[in-house]
């Protein structure tokens, strides 16, 4: 049995080196095992090369979120590990198809934004896309801090923001201003640490789950509000404004009840 | 014991004595591109070690087999898919160090080294033997690669393995790194002076000169 089996190749071994059929299938015989060689690396080492470049993007978005002054210290506290999610405001769920690589992609098509009518557009957008990119801070298994990126509208034009929520989707941690054109020394006091440092501790929501949040004209008087900065009404306004839309139905509302579900 | 002998010889020669670098001045390509840093050096060494000695056991092994006619694609075939799986292990398990050397592994491939070793030596000996001297290649080829590296970082950064061993100026420290060291060129100067290094020591190795220079100077005038 194993005389027969082994006589063709015995046979094909014992041929000259020079032989046109000897030649053919050297040929194909180390192709062969070289591809398999090749694919067999590739399909094996695949998954890991995977999880290696999306660590690198995940080092490349925390670089980006601590670059962002006060929220680096903010994280520091905190500790747990940062993910970026995109979301899809509609029904606050992670969106499907869409991932932090292919969201501006995304956003740069029409389709993918949602016009908003006079009585709901608090920050004076106009228009909101469908898809945003938040980041969440873990520890274990929970939300630990929740960043959301916003923007609103001031008295000198857009305000970029990235608000801080801690794990019990109640409590500011704290608010970054990522960009703004307000009055130098007037409105652009957003921009100081000073200001910025009423919002940790400040409250949301009421125990109704009302929405309560707001800038004061003046000095804060309950948990729920920061102070006003004097002279510079309408960009705080704005700041008011961005944050009541944001958490709103029409922003992260969805996405926050989700969280509370503990869908996240 | 003859044959240990003759083993440990194959091993060593090529650290000096043959080494493919200084005396062959072969696959002095990489050398130049990726010996600015140590780790980038010591990674490409590695991997270039790797695969000779693979390419070199496979092809001993199947050295009788081997039609002349088409020997040399059989070769490069081999250490072509030797070196795209020793890129991909890379890729996976040492992702920065492989963005650093970028296509220098893949350019193993083409590697003189690599090819000259195994028509030369593999093709015609048994798998032990070959394995020793491509090895030893190897470890000639890694010897020099991180002689180079170990300067150029030393003095281009101040730097070993990433390690300050000398404070820089602009830190507060006494040295100045030399810019020159991480360009090209340094490495082309490293590489002939050590050339050089090693032919004054041992004269043997020195070529004979191509051209006699002229005797009679004045007869240009």
């Amino acid at each position: 049995m194993a005389e027969t089996e082994g006589n063709p190749w015995r046979r094909f071994l014992a041929l000259p080196n020079e032989s046109r059929t000897k030649t053919l299938v050297m040929a194909f015989l180390v192709a062969a095992v070289c591809a398999l060689m090749v694919s067999g690396a590739t399909v094996l080492l695949r998954p890991i090369q995977a999880a290696n470049r999306a660590a690198e993007e995940q080092a490349r978005i925390e670089a980006l979120v601590r670059g962002i002054p006060g929220m680096a210290d903010l994280l520091q506290q905190s500790g747990g590990t940062l993910s970026t999610v995109v979301i899809d405001l509609e029904d606050g769920r992670a969106a499907q198809d869409v991932t932090p690589a292919t969201l501006n992609a995304a956003l740069a098509d029409t389709g993918n934004w949602t016009a908003l009518e006079a009585g709901t557009d608090l920050a004076g957008l106009g228009q909101r896309p469908d898809y945003a990119q938040i980041f969440l801070l873990r520890q274990g298994d929970d939300i630990s801090l929740v960043l959301l990126p916003m923007t609103g509208k001031g008295y000198g034009g857009r305000i970029d923001a990235i608000l801080a929520i801690e794990g019990d989707m109640n409590t500011i941690a704290g608010i970054a201003i990522t960009n703004h054109s307000e009055t130098p020394g007037l409105g652009g006091r957003i921009e100081d640490s000073s200001w910025q440092s009423a919002f940790p501790g400040t409250q949301l929501y009421d125990d109704g789950g009302e929405l309560r949040f707001n800038v004061a004209r003046g000095e804060a008087s309950t948990d729920y509000q920061v102070d006003g900065i004097t002279g510079a009404t309408r960009t705080t306004r704005g700041i008011s404004n961005m944050v009541r839309f944001w958490l709103g139905p029409e922003g992260y509302g969805p996405l926050i009840a989700a969280i509370q579900r503990g869908e996240f | 014991m003859a044959a240990r002998f003759d083993l440990w010889t194959t091993l060593t020669e090529p650290l000096i004595r043959q080494n493919p670098v200084t005396l062959q001045i072969l696959g002095i390509c990489s050398a130049l591109a990726v010996t600015t840093s140590l780790a980038t050096a010591l990674t490409m060494s590695i991997s270039l070690t790797v695969v000779l000695t693979l390419a070199a056991v496979l092809i001993s092994l199947i050295r009788r087999h081997i039609p002349d006619t088409i020997r040399l694609i059989v070769q490069i075939v081999i250490v072509a898919s030797l070196v795209i799986v020793i890129d991909q292990v890379l890729q996976a398990y040492f992702a920065e160090i492989s963005r650093a050397l970028s296509i220098y592994v893949s350019l193993i491939t083409t590697n003189c080294l690599v090819l000259g070793r195994t028509e030369a030596y593999a093709r015609h000996h048994a798998p032990g033997p070959a394995a020793v001297d491509a090895f030893g290649n190897g470890l000639g080829y890694s010897l020099i690669l991180l002689i180079i590296g170990g300067v150029r970082e030393l003095f281009g950064r101040g730097q070993l393995f990433g390690w300050q061993v000398m404070p820089l100026a602009d830190q507060g420290g006494w040295f100045t790194p030399l810019s020159l060291m991480l360009l090209a060129p340094s490495a082309f100067f490293l590489l002939g002076g050590l050339v050089w290094a090693i032919r004054a020591l041992l004269p043997e190795q020195a070529e004979a000169p191509e051209h006699e220079p002229p005797t009679e100077v004045r007869a240009a005038e």
